[in-house]
């Protein structure tokens, strides 16, 4: 093995990529603003969008109510209410958004003394935001009317307001910061890292293979004293460090993005954080996330090496996305949890030991069992990539 | 020297089942001289260049190319030939002076020598102008030179081109004929593959007509004229090649 002959194959091929702009945005632009740009950009826009709508007033209608004039004349004068009447199925404008909901008053709400009213309905178009505030409006006025109901009645009774709340009911985190983390965001940034190291891949790997064909650059470098395997692996190191950079220029980007989050959202509301995710952790995640990024890097120069052209090896490729996708999100599905024998499945024991990671927990047989038969599962991924570059029929496919 | 020994090269098709690309080949080429690969397109000359190159393995025989087995000591054969052909580009992202350094360093030459080397094939092939630009913004006869400088880096005693000339403007194909004829002045043993004729009687000392596979007909161009009865270079190659392909197709030669 000549370290020399590898080092001299990664080095012109990490100058090649520094100078393709296709793999500077696929590994360097895409994951540092991508995250900005969902978690701020996004984040800003959905939260303008509902500020907008709880500052518009909301057309509404009243259904019945003729006998509680009080109540509709009240509810009239709500603060961002507009009561409207006319002709129309009250279906038809709530789905037509020509109002965003209808309140049907049950008979006698006004003057009745009586426990068995009919319950009060709030029409709605479900999903619709605007039509959601609407309900949320009426129903909060609603809550009120019932609450000073019940205490009017409870003062001409002359019982105290805590006989209807004789204790409150308020739930207590009792774990760590980093527990929290783990349950809620550890899936997310598990996800991020698993497709970030094989999105990161994929172009590299591309290029390196099919694209030499495509260039003709393939028969130039097989001429020379190389041996493909020295070739293969100084090309496979290459994809390997453009999955690891994308994957954590990716969780860099996703973290900042959190922390300026976080911070203006503490200023605001003066909450404390409850989340921590340590360093540690994160280089423990990336540390276990090695051996998966070195089986998608060379899985993704086998199956490249088969196309004859970059357009062809997108095609061969895409699918792949399905297969990783797949056991990466059922990480993040509640109820799923680490066991002996998911920790042999590929890329979701890797998706489940990061969460636990990121929780804190370190199950050091499971730490091993994982690391150990990712390893061989990267080695055996390697093996093949090699073969593949010693067989003609692949190589010169026609 | 080359020598090759009975090469064949078959390949599997799935539509059209086994295909012998090269069949029984056997020739020598001598230091100092220039064997011509003469044949039509699909003769099988690239076919065996490349085995000669070992860029693909003989399916029988074997070669010595520098006294090297082909099959035995595959690395040892690249690293005493320059092969250069149409299907060998350049790397686009690279520059000219990068892409000769890269082979130069594959090649195993240190550093001092490498640097020698290049400033001596960069003189000689009037290159420093190009030196520091990227191969995509070189021209075609700049790209040519490129090629050179990358076969002669670590100065192969054995060169290997297969249609060196082919798609070639008539500047670019003259660089590359000048550059053969050197090679021949510099005592190095070259085989070259072509169907342009006018190529073969410029250039080789000895010429072997390849078709279908199978080696028909090898001598220099005097003893072919004298045995095909034949001046014209292109009536003997149409001789050999009707010879051969007549009594298989089961048509009388008149």
């Amino acid at each position: 093995m000549s370290a020399r002959n590898i080092g001299i194959v990664y080095r012109k091929e990490l100058l090649e990529a520094l100078r393709d702009r296709r793999t500077l945005i696929s590994t360097i632009l895409v994951p540092i603003l991508l995250f900005p740009l969902l978690t701020v950009g996004v984040g800003f826009v959905i939260a303008d969008l509902i500020e907008k709508a709880d500052r518009e007033p909301a057309r509404i209608m009243i259904l019945g109510g003729t006998d509680s004039p009080a109540i509709v004349s009240s509810l009239a004068k709500s603060k961002n209410l507009i009561v409207v009447s006319g002709p129309g199925n009250y279906v038809d404008l709530i789905s037509n958004k020509k109002i965003r909901a209808a309140v049907e008053i049950p008979p006698g709400l006004q003057s009745g003394a009586g426990t068995d009213f009919a319950p009060m309905k709030i029409y709605m178009y479900s999903g619709d935001l605007k039509s959601t505030t609407a309900a949320k409006r009426i129903e909060d006025f609603f809550n009120e009317y019932r609450d000073n109901l019940a205490r009017d009645r409870l003062t001409v009774q002359k019982l105290p307001a805590s006989f209807l709340k004789p204790f409150v009911i308020k739930q207590q985190n009792v774990v760590s910061a980093e527990k929290v983390a783990g349950e809620t965001v550890g899936g997310i940034i598990t996800y991020l890292v698993i497709i970030m190291c094989l999105t990161g891949a994929m172009y590299p790997a591309m290029d390196l293979t099919a694209g030499e064909k495509e260039r003709a650059t393939m028969e130039t470098i097989l001429s020379s004293p190389i041996s493909r395997t020295h070739l293969v692996l100084g090309k496979f190191l290459l994809v390997l460090t453009a999955s690891l950079v994308t994957a954590a220029l990716s969780v860099t980007s996703m973290g900042i993005s959190s922390w300026v989050i976080q911070h203006f959202q503490d200023q605001s509301s003066g909450s404390a954080m409850h989340i921590k995710i340590g360093l540690g952790a994160v280089l423990a995640v990336f540390l276990v996330a090695l051996p998966l990024a070195v089986m998608f890097s060379a899985a993704l120069l086998t199956i490249a090496l088969f196309a004859k052209s970059y357009k062809e090896a997108q095609s061969y490729i895409s699918p792949l996305m399905i297969v990783v996708v797949v056991p990466a999100i059922a990480a993040m599905l509640p109820g799923i949890e680490l066991t002996p024998r998911l920790s042999l499945v590929p890329i979701l024991n890797v998706s489940l030991l990061c969460k636990d990671l990121i929780a804190g927990n370190y199950h050091w047989n499971s730490i091993a069992l994982i690391f150990l038969s990712t390893c061989l599962y990267g080695g055996a991924a390697i093996f093949i990539a090699i073969k593949m570059f010693h067989r003609e029929s692949v190589l010169f496919r026609s | 020297m080359i020598e090759a020994r009975s090469l064949s090269k078959r390949f599997h098709d799935k539509k059209r089942g086994d295909i012998c690309a090269v069949e029984n080949v056997s020739f020598t080429c001598r230091p100092g001289s220039i064997y011509g690969l003469l044949g039509a397109n699909g003769a099988g000359k690239t076919t065996t260049l490349r085995m000669l190159a070992t860029i693909l393995e003989p399916s029988d025989g074997t070669a010595l190319v520098f006294g090297h087995d082909i099959v035995e000591d595959p690395e040892k054969v690249r690293a005493s030939v320059g092969f250069l052909s149409t299907a060998t580009a350049l790397y686009p992202r690279l520059t000219a002076r990068e892409m000769v350094e890269y082979f130069g360093r594959l090649n195993g030459l240190d550093e001092a020598t490498l640097k020698k080397r290049i400033d001596d094939i960069f003189d000689r092939l009037d290159m420093n102008s190009f030196r520091d630009r990227r191969c995509d913004k070189l021209s075609t006869g700049m790209k040519q030179k490129t090629s050179i400088a990358r076969t002669l880096v670590h100065d192969p005693p054995v060169m290997i081109f297969d249609e060196p000339t082919l798609g070639l403007d008539i500047m670019a194909a003259r660089t590359i004929v000048a550059f053969i004829r050197e090679c021949r002045q510099a005592g190095k043993t070259v085989i070259l593959s072509t169907h342009v004729l006018s190529e073969v009687e410029k250039l080789c000392d000895v010429i072997g007509v390849i078709h279908n596979g199978s080696l028909l007909a090898e001598g220099t161009p005097t003893q072919l004229r004298e045995e095909y009865q034949e001046k014209d270079l292109e009536e003997i190659f149409v001789k050999i090649v009707t010879a051969h392909v007549a009594p298989r197709a089961g048509v009388e030669v008149s």
